[in-house]
């Protein structure tokens, strides 16, 4: 088969990973931010990181693998993509490690000083990613001030933090911290029970609307911003994707009055999922356009790796991804009951 | 200072921080993984709170283990994205395997472990300890594989403007990495050993829990004893690697300056780089480096003057991290000899001078794991792929010192404080001793 039949199955498995992520990632940053309006007492905190406990190491993986993958796929991309968009990344690498650390460390020491410190830790650490992650996926829609010479090896970029903060990297931006606050409300509210369960229903339902409205403000400024349509022009069958995700977040508002939290956080899901949908689809072939010269787009044709590599981590990603989705779902069964007040006190293990 | 120069001392300083809790991961979930598969086979109490207690310092160090690799992924790209650019067709490939295989395993089925006590039956519970001890070794394998090439690059051809891979098995059974992974994984099982036979000495000489800490140490002693063992013998394996494909390496390693046939050793020695020799040179045992290095009396070693300074790696440093690293593996191994004799005796519990040694020999191999690290890595400057790139051409372009600088500094200060955190935890929860109490866990999986 010929390289680029390969290029293409990685540009979409590049864009199944980042889903993935943003899907399983989205919910414990979006209970974590939410946090301080979520849960009241020590106990519901604690209801609360345990409800995420068991699973949010294996879902930041995601992320390590979509990292991985772009290496592995995408040489130059990752390299390029990593350093130019240096200091912003660090920031990001920060606050995951603090996350990371600070469910395990919270519950260890028994002072309100320490709880207090890492409850703020907590809050900051998954808010931070979730913004920035916005921002940097705003800014990669949107090109970014790159001028790459490949026959050369030739190449250089005029960016900074700050210029990342463009009005339209900061709606991104603003549009994943919502999605992500009420797909992790959401999950507070199938999760736990009583009051801190009604309380994520009560702040899913709060911030749909102002979700509503953002995300249309995206889907409006990015025609204006960036290329993303051009490929919808052409192809409008492809206009199915930002439908669904469009559709999908009007049933979040229709399940949540109805009661039925379960159903909503499963259009949750699909909105996260299809509004990445939209981004990759219209990136195509691009991965990181620039936004000052067509011919330094890092597309999957001149940052690829070669024909071998490619198919080597086909044959991996075939054989592994869905035994990763197998045992996933499975642990997913096994924690699928509500985490309660009494199962947190009487468990020396939880968080 | 400019950005090469920078972006070494972050990498360094964020990799040797990884590595702290890294070997510990690697060797406690395997004895832990031990100990649970005790207590099933046996249904001894005992067992269940060895895996409880050992298992919690397992679990504290594991924390900042998995966070700090991140660290290591994301710094090829944002420090080093020439080198990226240049190998990611060969280098890329197994850490996105990594990922995908290892690390998802092991992220996976720790949660499963920690949280799945009351919720999966015993059998279930102890595949999940399992998986995440081979996962983690697994993903020590892969890495380890990966730096290998960048030590001893096999499977590849120049092409297009970088590095391509025209041999995977080559690169998958890439025998420098093999030794390499063998030699890492015993000195991780090491380090574990020594930190159970520290703690348990720690409470022995305490008179708290004797049956509990003894039988801990009676079992660490043991892995400890064949651990230390394997480690040498690798090690030896690895220096004829090194002697045959990083000649520059081995000669640092040894502060060897002069080609010669049937070289020896001397105890002691102090290498003057200025004049390019040595010093102090005493304690000569002779032909022994021929033989470590080729199996051969006579084998010709290369020394340091038949190649151009500005290929040499730092001798001074690289020479003292080996002959530190290689004391105290000695040390370990007679340690650990001494405490599979002493602990068969009566009277192993009074005898304090011992247990007092043990407890402050914890660090010993904490130690030696840096210094092999380094005697790798600055071993093989001033190239980043042995032969084939140089660091000083690998670094990235588009980033700034001022830029580095700052982000040193955030891991400095963010990586001081989890650190100081993290082992102030461990030995809190190390001196606490175990929990008296399982019965909760007993009454849910049932007894026996």
């Amino acid at each position: 088969m010929d390289i680029s039949v390969f290029q293409i199955i990685w540009f979409v498995l590049w864009g199944v990973l980042w889903t993935a992520y943003f899907m399983l990632d989205g919910f414990v940053l979006g209970t974590g931010f939410m946090a301080g309006f979520l849960a009241k007492s020590d106990t519901e905190k604690r209801v609360l990181i345990n409800a995420v406990g068991p699973v949010w190491d294996g879902n930041e993986v995601w992320l390590v693998t979509a990292g991985g993958a772009t290496f592995a796929a995408f040489p130059t991309t990752y390299a390029l993509m990593f350093s130019n968009l240096y200091s912003a990344l660090i920031l990001l690498l920060f606050a995951l490690i603090v996350r990371g650390v600070s469910f395990e460390f919270r519950g260890k020491i028994d002072s309100p000083v320490w709880k207090k410190s890492w409850d703020t830790a907590i809050i900051v650490s998954s808010f931070l990613p979730a913004l920035l992650f916005g921002v940097a996926f705003g800014n990669i829609f949107k090109g970014i001030p790159m001028r790459n010479d490949f026959a050369a090896i030739n190449f250089s970029y005029d960016g900074t933090l700050i210029g990342l903060l463009n009005p339209y990297g900061l709606l991104t931006g603003v549009l994943f911290v919502l999605l992500f606050a009420v797909h992790g409300s959401l999950y507070a509210a199938i999760k736990t029970t009583g009051d801190l369960s009604r309380r994520g229903e009560e702040l899913a339902n709060k911030l749909w609307l102002p979700l509503l409205v953002v995300a249309i403000a995206f889907l409006g400024y990015s025609y204006p911003a960036t290329k993303l349509y051009d490929n919808f022009l052409k192809a409008p069958v492809l206009l199915i994707a930002p439908l669904i995700a469009v559709v999908s977040l009007l049933l979040v508002k229709v399940f949540i009055a109805k009661g039925s939290c379960h159903k909503a956080f499963l259009f949750s899901c699909l909105t996260i999922v299809f509004v990445v949908f939209t981004g990759v689809t219209g990136l195509f072939p691009n991965l990181i356009p620039s936004n000052i010269d067509p011919a330094s787009n890092l597309t999957i044709f001149n940052s690829s790796s070669s024909l071998l590599t490619l198919q080597i981590m086909t044959v991996v990603a075939a054989i592994f991804v869905p035994i990763v989705i197998c045992y996933k779902i499975w642990v997913y069964r096994i924690f699928r009951a509500r985490v309660t007040n009494e199962e947190v006190l009487g468990n020396s293990e939880a968080y | 200072m400019n950005v090469v120069t920078l972006s070494q001392l972050q990498f360094a300083a964020t990799g040797m921080f990884h590595w702290i809790f890294v070997p510990l991961t690697l060797g406690l979930s395997i004895m832990t993984a031990w100990m649970e598969t005790k207590y099933v086979t046996t249904g001894d109490e005992t067992w269940l709170r060895m895996t409880k207690f050992w298992g919690k310092l397992f679990l504290i160090n594991f924390a900042l283990g998995v966070v700090t690799g991140i660290t290591m992924e994301f710094q090829f790209g944002l420090n080093w994205s020439e080198y990226s650019r240049y190998v990611g067709d060969i280098f890329g490939a197994p850490l996105a395997i990594e990922a995908t295989f290892a690390f998802f395993l092991e992220s996976v089925f720790i949660g499963v472990w920690i949280f799945g006590w009351n919720k999966i039956s015993k059998k279930t519970h102890l595949v999940a300890i399992w998986l995440t001890a081979v996962a983690t070794n697994v993903s020590a394998l892969i890495i380890l594989l990966a730096n290998a090439w960048m030590q001893k690059p096999v499977g590849y051809v120049i092409r297009n403007n970088r590095a391509e891979m025209n041999d995977f098995l080559q690169v998958l059974t890439n025998d420098y990495g093999w030794i390499k992974f063998i030699h890492t994984l015993l000195s991780g099982y090491a380090l574990a050993a020594f930190l159970i036979m520290g703690v348990s000495a720690w409470h022995l000489l305490r008179k708290n829990e004797n049956d509990f800490f003894v039988r801990s140490f009676k079992m660490a002693a043991v892995w400890a004893f064949v651990a230390t063992i394997g480690v040498a013998v690798t090690g030896d394996m690895h220096a004829v690697e090194i002697a045959e494909h990083q000649p520059t390496k081995f000669a640092a390693m040894e502060a060897q300056w002069e080609t010669k046939r049937g070289v020896g050793m001397h105890l002691l020695l102090l290498p003057d780089v200025e004049n390019e020799r040595n010093s102090i040179e005493q304690l000569y045992i002779p032909n022994i480096l021929s033989i470590m290095a080729f199996h051969d009396a006579s084998g010709e070693i290369k020394g340091l003057k038949s190649f151009p300074k500005e290929l040499r790696p730092p001798v001074l440093p690289t020479f003292i991290s080996f002959r530190v690293m290689v004391g105290l593996g000695m040390f370990m191994i007679l340690a650990s000899l001494a405490a599979i004799v002493l602990s068969r005796k009566q009277t192993f519990t009074e005898n304090r001078t011992f247990l007092t040694i043990m407890v402050f020999a914890i660090p010993a191999p904490y130690l030696a794991q840096q210094l092999g690290w380094l005697v790798a890595e600055l071993g093989r400057q001033p190239w980043i792929v042995y032969g084939v790139l140089k660091t000083s051409d690998a670094v990235s372009k588009s980033i700034t010192s001022t830029q580095v600088i700052l982000s040193l500094l955030g891991f400095t200060v963010l990586y001081g404080m989890l650190g100081a955190i993290d082992i102030f935890l461990l030995v809190k929860y190390a001196k606490k001793g175990p929990d008296t109490d399982v019965s909760s866990i007993i009454n849910v999986q049932g007894r026996g």
